[in-house]
Order: structure tokens, then sequence, then C-alpha cells
């Protein structure tokens, strides 16, 4: 450490530690001395894992974010959230159809939304969270589908809605129902699975599996590129 | 092999086999998957398909289900699924890519079963780009010849972890969390009978019996190998190779590392997260600090992250110094983002790397307007636990599937293809693993081959404080550490 560095003051769970600026809280977590098993997956804001409530110094607000993501600053009082209680419906994806809207059906809860926008503002990937509740509240599964689509199921806004909705839960619901119902099917797809299972391609696998080295080299030199 | 992996082999396990009571069971099922990424819950998937009922199947995991490599992936996965395309042109691809040191038949297999994986996976309703027609957009990965990059946006690995989960859900197969094996179990006969856990949290130790078990533990970016940073989730520290070896099984082509030339170089706090190579499928360039073009954009990733090193190394160690210094000494190329936009019309960079640009706006930096600066980054092990196109290990009852095992990748991977090995092989290891299952009979427990081992490591005189698994990095702060005194 280079000992210019500037340092800020950060409380991680009301105790206060000195940690270089420009840390993210979970670097910051970690140069404190903590070795962290919860709160902690892909440290690339991929997973989750590491959602963080805080507040700053002199604002009434409570803010949320993902530690990994999040770069500290002076007087930031830090909280993680280990695990979010979030009751999942029950539900093969082969029993439903996407007329019925079995959203509303399996999270009868979300008529509960009082539209207080809380959800989208804790959200740390800036997605319309309430617009996608509203949505699968109407039907338009394919609408939640698409605003939902980055949700990394952190569970901050489940645990801010005053409506008690898991968020991530009817987001993920949506989507299935989208691809595997709503989203044309893709025809060449089925076709190539078709010819696979024929055998089509087995007599010219098979040759290339046992074919020697060079001319395995020569034949790849000689791939022609699609443009 | 790298110094850091061979340390790890040779070392002694945490537990000690004589504080172990075998005798007592604490979970005793069919079929036991070791990881809960994508490998693992599509062999327990492919288990219970082949008729292993949920409740005798146990998932058992490091972190939480779902947080591992595969929820990162970004680019794509590939499946020669277009007219233009064939499973035999997708072999050559693999295996040029490999530099021809791949076992063919896993290759066979890898290319074979593809397009059916993304058949199954649209089923389960992943959420693949397509055009309106239903028609899945593809495009070119580093050493592809044909377009068969499939994606879901720059989220492709999260929208199919996510998916195989909620299934996994939905089909009620347990898993336990935080809860890392330590050792694999074998019976007097030397098949692999299960495994035993450690509670992260409680500090205890579970025994699980299992007439089959699937090793599906993936990488190890974690072991910072040469001291690169690494794009790889916090649990990607090579367990499931000290597991396998301890039991006798082959490990190939660990000589192998692969460093994706693309990890952040600025801002400090992204430092070695991965900058898809969609990036460069989509057109944008890398050039060094002149703004030269110096490399190919789209070579397989060995040459390309080879020619961003000599670019930025010193002249003394043979590179170019053409490279740009950040503010705290890392050096980097640039990678020409706002080209993007450019060739495809404003709002593409945004509609395709939603992922990407959210990274860079958290920190102040629009990537649409600024190039970035990028430098390679410890991405995947090639090379793993040796398996057959069945995925068996050739040690009795153990499997595996995923980027733990070996020889699909020979000495280099090529984008796309490791979404598609934890599928393939992950479902081959949970169907072979479900018809062992149902054929084998377990006799007692032991630990004899860990016993075994330990003296192997007394003959050989390695040092006694050397342990594996790791089980997580540590990375707290040397002050933090320096006096850190265990009391309690
Ligand atoms: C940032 C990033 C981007 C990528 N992009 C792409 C891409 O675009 N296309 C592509 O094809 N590939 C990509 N890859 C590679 C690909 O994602 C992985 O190789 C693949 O997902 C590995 O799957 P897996 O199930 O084998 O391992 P993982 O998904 O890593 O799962 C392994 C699981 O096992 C757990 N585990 C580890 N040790 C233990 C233990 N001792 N006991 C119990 N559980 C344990 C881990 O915590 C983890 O949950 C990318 C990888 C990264 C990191
Ligand atoms: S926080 Fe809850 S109640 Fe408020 S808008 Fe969101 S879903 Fe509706
Ligand atoms: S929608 Fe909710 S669970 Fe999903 S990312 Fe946003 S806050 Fe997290
Ligand atoms: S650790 Fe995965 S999102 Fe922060």
């Amino acid at each position: 450490m280079k000992p210019e560095q500037e340092m800020v003051t950060v409380y991680i769970m009301g105790k206060a530690y000195q940690v270089p600026a420009g840390l993210t809280i979970m670097k910051a977590m970690e140069y404190a001395g903590y070795r962290l098993v919860r709160g902690v997956g892909c440290r690339g804001g991929f997973c989750g894992a590491c959602a963080t409530v805080y507040r700053l110094a002199g604002d009434y607000r409570l803010y949320a974010d993902l530690a990994c993501q999040t770069t500290v600053q002076d007087g930031m009082y830090i909280a993680q959230l280990p695990f979010t209680p979030g009751e999942r419906a029950p539900y093969r994806l082969e029993d439903l159809s996407p007329e019925e809207n079995p959203l509303l059906a399996l999270y009868p809860e979300i008529a509960r939304c009082v539209s207080c926008n809380t959800c989208t503002k804790a959200c740390p990937q800036d997605l319309e969270v309430m617009d996608y509740i509203q949505a699968a509240l109407r039907g338009d599964i394919a609408k939640a589908a698409e605003l939902s689509f980055d949700c990394i199921q952190c569970g901050l806004c489940a645990m801010r809605c005053p409506a008690e909705i898991v968020h991530y839960h009817v987001g993920q619901l949506a989507r299935r129902l989208y691809g595997a119902y709503l989203a044309p099917r893709a025809e060449h797809l089925a076709k190539r699975v078709q010819e696979i299972e024929q055998g089509v391609f087995d007599e010219e696998l098979d040759r290339l599996v046992k074919m020697g080295r060079e001319e395995l080299v020569e034949k790849y030199r000689a791939r022609d590129i699609e443009p | 092999m790298p110094h850091e992996v061979a340390d790890l082999l040779e070392a002694y396990p945490l537990l000690d086999p004589d504080s172990v009571d075998l005798k007592q069971i604490d979970y005793d099922v069919d079929v036991l998957v070791i990881g809960g990424g994508g490998a693992g819950t599509v062999a327990a998937l492919w288990a219970n398909e082949s008729g292993i009922p949920a409740d005798r199947i146990l998932i058992a995991t490091k972190l939480r289900h779902g947080d591992s490599n595969s929820v990162m992936a970004q680019g794509g996965i590939q499946a020669a699924d277009k007219e233009s395309d064939s499973p035999a042109i997708h072999f050559l691809d693999v295996m040029g890519g490999g530099h021809f040191a791949n076992d063919p038949e896993l290759v066979r297999a890898l290319v074979r079963d593809a397009p059916m994986i993304i058949h199954w996976h649209e089923r389960l309703g992943v959420m693949y780009d397509k055009e309106p027609d239903g028609t899945m957009v593809t495009i070119h990965g580093g050493g592809t010849s044909r377009k068969r990059m499939h994606s879901a946006k720059d989220y492709t690995g999260l929208e199919i972890m996510r998916v195989l989960r909620d299934e996994a859900r939905c089909r009620g197969i347990p898993v336990v969390e935080f809860a890392p094996a330590v050792e694999l179990l074998t019976d007097r006969k030397g098949q692999v009978a299960g495994a035993i856990l450690w509670n992260l949290e409680t500090e205890q130790y579970l025994v699980v019996r299992a007439k089959a078990t699937v090793l599906a533990t993936g990488g190890w970016g974690r072991l910072h190998i040469q001291g690169f940073p690494t794009t790889n989730h916090y649990g990607a520290t090579a367990d499931g190779l000290v597991l396998a070896y301890r039991v006798g099984a082959r490990l190939r082509d660990l000589d192998s590392v692969q460093y994706h030339p693309t990890g952040a170089a600025f801002p400090e706090q992204i430092v070695g997260l991965l900058i898809t190579e969609k990036v460069r499928g989509l057109g944008a360039q890398p050039v060094n600090r002149d703004g030269e073009l110096f490399v190919h954009p789209l070579e397989p990733r060995d040459v390309e992250a080879g020619a961003f090193i000599r670019e930025c190394a010193s002249k003394k160690a043979g590179g170019r110094e053409m490279g740009v210094v950040t503010p705290t000494g890392m050096v980097g190329v640039w990678l020409d983002t706002p080209m993007i936009d450019i060739i495809h019309g404003e709002g593409t960079f945004k509609k395709n790397l939603a992922g990407i640009f959210r990274l860079y706006s958290r920190f102040g930096i629009d990537p649409t307007r600024d190039p970035i600066l990028v430098y390679p980054t410890l991405h995947y092990q090639n090379g793993g636990v040796a398996i057959d196109a069945s995925g068996w290990t050739g040690v009795p009852g153990l499997f595996a599937g995923g980027e733990v095992e070996g020889g699909v990748h020979g000495k280099n991977r090529l984008m796309g293809n490791s979404l598609l090995d934890y599928n393939v092989f992950g479902r081959r290891a949970g169907i072979s693993a479900a018809e062992w299952a149902k054929r084998v009979k377990l006799g007692a427990l032991t630990l004899a081959h860990v016993e075994r081992y330990i003296e192997a490591l007394r003959e050989a005189g390695v040092p006694e404080d050397r342990k594996a698994p790791l089980l997580l990095p540590d990375y707290r702060g040397e002050r933090a550490l320096a006096r850190m005194v265990d009391l309690l």
C-alpha cells in the first residue's frame, strides 16, 4: 500500500474502519479483515449474492446496491443482506398455459401493489421493477419478461416492497413462460435436431474422429470462413 | 502444470480421516452432485429424467445454488444448427482451437449434442435472441468458421443458469448450500460412494452416502495463476481436481491455462472482470497507444492474449511497449468500443451489451463514446479430470462434467464451447450416474484412499502445513491479518 493513499471511514454494521478510497464495498470489508462466506458470489455483478443496504452521513435515505459493484464513500453505514426469504410458488412449467395468466394465479399478491415505485428505486440493475409487476398483473407476459430480463435476483426489491411481493420470482416465471410458449420457435433448430437423430452426420463425424492429425490440420486450414 | 495447482495436489487433507465417524450418515442418496453451477444442475436434472426420484438426488454446493462461473458467462453458446453449418464443421473448429490435443470422442459428443441442448433450453423457456420469425440470432466468436454463437443479450450465462435452477426447483431436487465437499468417500472395493461436506457456517462435517457421485465443481480462476487477476467467481478454487486426484482419477492438459484477452484494466474497481468477446464480435478492435490495430480482433484466445501481452510488455522483456499505462500503474491496450454503434447503428451497444454498458456506467465511463482499456485475465481451466464420452472418470462411481473435466477443449477452449460443454457433459454424467446408481452394490464407507494418500505425502516429505482443497480464497487486508489471533 502506498503511504499517500487516501483513506475513508466506513461503518461496517455500525463499527468504524479506515479503508482506502476507491475500493468496492466488498473489497473494503475484506480489507478491514472480513473473510466473506455469505454475501459474495461472482464478484462481478451477475449473481445477486452481495445485496447491501447503506446510509450516508447527513442523508435520511436508505440506499440499496451490490457490494461488488459499489465504491465506498466516506461516512457510509453498511449492512449486507445474507439471505432473502421469499416464497416461491410450486409449479411445473408444462402444466401452465400463458393464456390464463399464471403469474397472477400463482402470485396473487401482485394485485396488492400500491404503485409506490420503491422496488424500482431499490434495484441495482436499474430495472423498471414496478412496471414489470404491473405488466404481470395485466397478464402482459412478454412485457414482464422483457422488463425483468436483466434481473440478477438479488432480492433488494422484495425486501423493500410494502406489498410484500417477491418480484424476482414473478419475473423468473414470466421469462420462462415467454421463452417456452410465446417466443416463436426456431424451425432450423428442430430440423437440425431431427437430422442428427436420423444419423445424417454420423458418417462424416466418424471419419473425422478417426482422421490422422496431418489430414485434420490440412482440413482445418482449408475451412472457408462465413463472412 | 502451474505450481499453484501442484501445491494443492501435493497437500494434506483439511480433515483428519481419524476424526470422522462414517457410521453416522447425514444424507443417504442415489446420486450426489458436487457443485451447484451449470454442470451440476444439468446433471441433477438428467439424473432425475433418467428415473432417479428427486428426493434421491442431492446437490451439494459451496456458495448458493447458481453462484458459479456459469452465471457470469456473457457472450454465448455454440451449436451448429444453421443451414450453412454442420456438426462436422463445428468439430474442426473445436479441434483446431484446441491445437488438435483434444480427445476426438469428446469433441464428437460435444458437437453432436449441441443442437439438442439448445432445443431443450428452448422448451425450458430460455429466452435466446431470435429474429421475429424464430430464427436464432448467431454471430462469430474467436476461432469459429461459421456464425454459431447463440446468445441471450450479454447475460447468456445468467439466463441459462436461472432457467436450469428454476427447473431444478420445480422438480424439488434438494440442494444443500454453503456445504462444499472436502473429500470423496469410497467403499472397500474402491468405488466412490459419496463425499464429506463441510458446513461453512457451523463448521460441522456431514457424511453423504451416494451410489453415484458427479463432480461438477468448475474451474480454478481464484488460484490467480502467475499472479493474474481473474474473471471467475469466488468459489473457483480447483477443489474438484484435488478430490479426484486423491481418489485416483487421471488429470490431463493442466499445463494449459486460458487467459482471456480482454479483462478490464481500468477502473481499478473492476480490474480483471470480463469484457466479453462479443464486443470484438460486434466490431470493436484492439488498438495500441498510437491507435494502430496490432492483431486480428478475433484470433483464438491464446493467440490474441499473447499479442496483447507482447504489445504491453517492456522492450527488455521482449515486448513492444505500445500499451497505455493507467493511474494505478497497470498497462492495457484500447478496445475501440464506439465502433460498435458506428458500424451497426446507435443503440446497438446498449441493446446487445447491456451488462458491459452497466458495468462501466457505474463508474462514470460511457463505452459507446470512449474506448476502454483491457488486458488479459485468468479465465478458464482448459484441462481437468479425464473422462470418456459418457462422463465417466474411470474411477467406479465417479462421473464429471463441466469445467472440472478435461479433454474436450484440448489446449485451448473457444468461446461458447464451455457453456455447451457443461450442458453436454453435465447431462451425460447425470445419465451415466443414474444408470450406475441403479446397478451398484455399495459396501461400508471408508476413507482408505485418503489414508494412503497421507502416507505417500509423508514419504515424499511434503510439508505438513500444506492443506487442500482451498475452498475459498483469502483477500483479507495485510494489516488486519497481521493482528489476527484465534481466541474463541
Ligand atoms: C466471466 C465469465 C464469462 C464466461 N463467458 C462464457 C461464454 O460466453 N461462453 C461460454 O461458453 N463460456 C463462458 N465462460 C465459461 C463458462 O461460464 C464456464 O466454464 C462454465 O459455466 C462452467 O460450468 P461448471 O458448471 O462446470 O462450473 P461453475 O459454473 O463454476 O459451477 C461450479 C460450482 O461448484 C461449486 N463448487 C466449487 N467447489 C466446490 C466444492 N468443493 N464442493 C461443492 N461445490 C463446489 C462452485 O461454487 C460452483 O457453484 C465464462 C466464464 C466466466 C467466468
Ligand atoms: S415496491 Fe411493491 S408496492 Fe411498491 S411499486 Fe413495487 S411492487 Fe408495487
Ligand atoms: S428486480 Fe429485484 S431482484 Fe431483480 S435485480 Fe432488481 S432489485 Fe434485484
Ligand atoms: S457478488 Fe455476484 S453480484 Fe456481487
